[in-house]
């Protein structure tokens, strides 16, 4: 089991239009966590 | 059931399995066999990720935790979508530059022997009795209500995904999940729509939503911290994503599925999507549950929704005091939904008081139909001390065999069952992967051609997925079947974990503390469940935190040789 060479792996293409870099994508990931979060927040809220 | 149903069933099921086998039967190399073509795309990996961890439980348990006890149980899923980042950050370049087949092939590789098999050891014990509780879960549940023998329902749910499995390897269970997952999904669409056109006339989502919310069953966060809570925004984010860390990272079932990627790129955005996508899903998931609890607050339950066991303890009992105690619950019923109509009344005509007094009078309603319901579990216990109180995994199948249309209950039973189908899939195909890359062929057999280890592999699938049967037909659970499941992961997930962390940013500790670390923590933990009251989700980070304490301790007394670089951050 050797390891291939291979090149930094947050360099690679995210390939995602807007989303150039792997940190923009954990970014947005994380943004739309706390817009769920946010989201059942309020639907607790309006309706309890 | 009609013909149409079972139609619908038998074709659904054995269509995908057939499709599944017959396009991946000429996999002949281990590599192809365990890690597939290679030509994986993204959206396929998130699909089998998702498949994976979705089971029958997840479709049929979540909705009756919905219902009994509200959608707080989407917090369990809060810590998943950071698990998934760090994942696709620290673990998943790792196990790609390295190209293993499994994930503890790493463990040894950073350690030594008997730390890779100590975690692949823990892997087949705690997935062992998963892959029994994907199979009986919903086994029981259906077997029950449709009035079909238990034994048989899990062994011809087992022998199917055992042959698709076989023939296909890791390839034929990704493409049965891709069309598995569309038919849950097609199911559950339907069961909402069919739901929503259930409901009263007039009755709007938002005042379905009121209803749900003013019997407490829309209390999605709780930021209180209190660790004797089982649910809480903290322990979600917390507990939630040890677990999450443990089971996507350390779990092969899912390693399996994600390695399949053509490139690094592939698996990431596999992954991304189930962290965008998890919670949104079990929160309509529970959010249907919600709403089966607002439907019969206008239609009248059963009194216990294992209507089967109900109906022969009635016939069992002489003394006439389950009767009564039915009548006595219509009676509450009728009292409750004519107060929530009231309540609703109050709600359109705009007059907050009325409204505000109306809906205390139904939730006061509402406890006395629950005492109501409580006196009859206790009374049902009574008469045969070796039933399951809890019926809320019967809820959602209840309401689809008594009001879903003919044709689409076949559909939704059919869904039940490639859910099961799906996941068990996956676990049989990591559990094989695992006994053949750690156990036989580095220790058993290290000299043998690929032919022979595709062989081995095939049969050391059909010798779990026999295991996963056995233990699924000598299993007998009480507990809520989902947290069955999530408790035996959190009592043996954190360990693992620990190993991982270690071995990724710990460069100093050897195997040899590590190893040592990792089974005393590994029984405290499981002493600890059987003797502390703590939410169960905090045995994921306890055990995790406690090993590489541990480790670090005894690193300090015993030292030891630095590890390789080459298998660290």
């Amino acid at each position: 089991m050797k390891p291939a060479d291979k090149p930094d792996p947050e360099s690679e293409t995210t390939g995602l239009p807007g989303l150039h870099s792997w940190r923009a994508v954990y970014l947005v990931v994380s943004g739309v966590f706390v817009l769920w979060v946010g989201l059942l927040w309020l639907l607790m809220k309006r309706f309890s | 059931m009609t013909p149409l149903d079972y139609a619908v069933l038998f074709a659904t099921l054995l269509g995908i399995a057939a499709y599944g086998a017959w396009c991946t039967r000429d996999r002949r190399d281990l590599n192809s066999y365990l890690k597939g073509a290679g030509q994986t795309h993204w959206f396929a990996i998130g699909l089998s990720v998702m498949a994976t961890q979705a089971s029958a439980v997840t479709f049929l348990s979540t909705p009756g935790q919905g219902y009994e006890s509200g959608i707080g149980f989407v917090q369990n899923y809060f810590g998943a979508p950071f698990a998934l980042i760090l994942i696709c950050i620290f673990f998943l370049p790792l196990f790609r530059r390295l190209n293993v087949h499994t994930a503890y092939e790493f463990l040894g590789r950073r350690f030594d022997t008997k730390t890779r098999l100590l975690g692949a050891a823990l892997f087949l014990f705690q997935r062992g009795i998963g892959a029994g509780i994907t199979i009986y879960a919903p086994a029981i549940v259906l077997s029950t209500v449709m009035g079909w023998s238990l034994d048989l329902t899990i062994v011809c749910s087992g022998v199917v995904v055992i042959v698709y499995t076989v023939v296909g390897g890791s390839d034929a269970v990704s493409l049965t999940q891709r069309y598995q997952i569309g038919v849950i999904f097609a199911g559950m669409v339907a069961a909402f729509f069919v739901l929503l056109a259930k409901l009263p006339a007039g009755l709007t989502l938002g005042d379905a939503l009121t209803v749900a919310g003013g019997f407490h069953k829309l209390q999605a966060v709780d930021f209180s911290i209190d660790f004797n809570k089982r649910y809480t925004f903290w322990s979600g984010i917390l507990g939630g994503m040890f677990l999450a860390l443990s089971y996507f990272g350390t779990d092969q079932s899912q390693v399996q599925r994600y390695l399949h990627g053509s490139s690094l790129r592939e698996s990431r955005l596999g992954l991304m999507f189930n962290a965008v996508c998890k919670i949104p899903m079990q929160f309509c998931i529970l959010l249907l549950g919600a709403l089966v609890f607002v439907f019969y607050q206008f239609e009248r339950p059963p009194v216990f929704f294992n209507q089967t066991v109900w109906n022969r303890e009635v016939q069992r009992a002489t003394d006439g005091k389950l009767p009564a105690l039915e009548q006595e619950f219509n009676a509450a019923h009728a009292e409750k939904q004519r107060l929530v109509r009231r309540w609703l009344d109050a709600r359109h005509a705009g007059d907050p008081a009325a409204e505000t007094a109306a809906r205390s009078e139904a939730l006061a309603a509402y406890d006395r139909s629950e005492s109501v319901r409580s006196r009859t579990k206790d009374a049902l216990a009574a008469a045969n001390p070796a039933l399951d109180r809890k019926d809320s995994d019967y809820v959602f199948v209840t309401f689809i065999l008594n009001y879903l249309p003919h044709g689409l209950i076949g559909l939704l039973v059919a869904a039940f069952f490639a859910a099961t189908m799906s996941s068990k899939a996956g676990e049989l195909n990591a559990l094989s992967s695992t006994t053949i890359v750690d156990f036989y062929r580095h220790v058993i057999r290290r000299d043998a051609t690929d032919r022979h280890y595709v062989v081995a592999s095939r049969c050391f699938t059909v010798f779990w997925g026999l295991v996963a049967i056995a233990f699924a037909l000598f299993a007998r659970m009480s507990e809520n079947l989902i947290e069955a499941g999530n408790i035996v992961g959190s009592v043996f997930y954190g360990v693992p974990l620990a190993l991982f962390l270690i071995a990724f940013f710990i460069r100093q500790i050897s195997g040899t503390a590590t190893f040592w670390a990792a089974v005393v923590t590994q029984v405290l933990v499981i002493v600890s469940y059987f003797t502390l009251s703590i939410g169960y989700l905090w045995y994921n980070f306890i055990g995790c935190a406690a090993c590489v304490l541990l480790s670090l301790i005894l690193q300090a007394v015993i030292g030891g040789p630095k590890p390789a670089a080459t298998a660290t951050v």
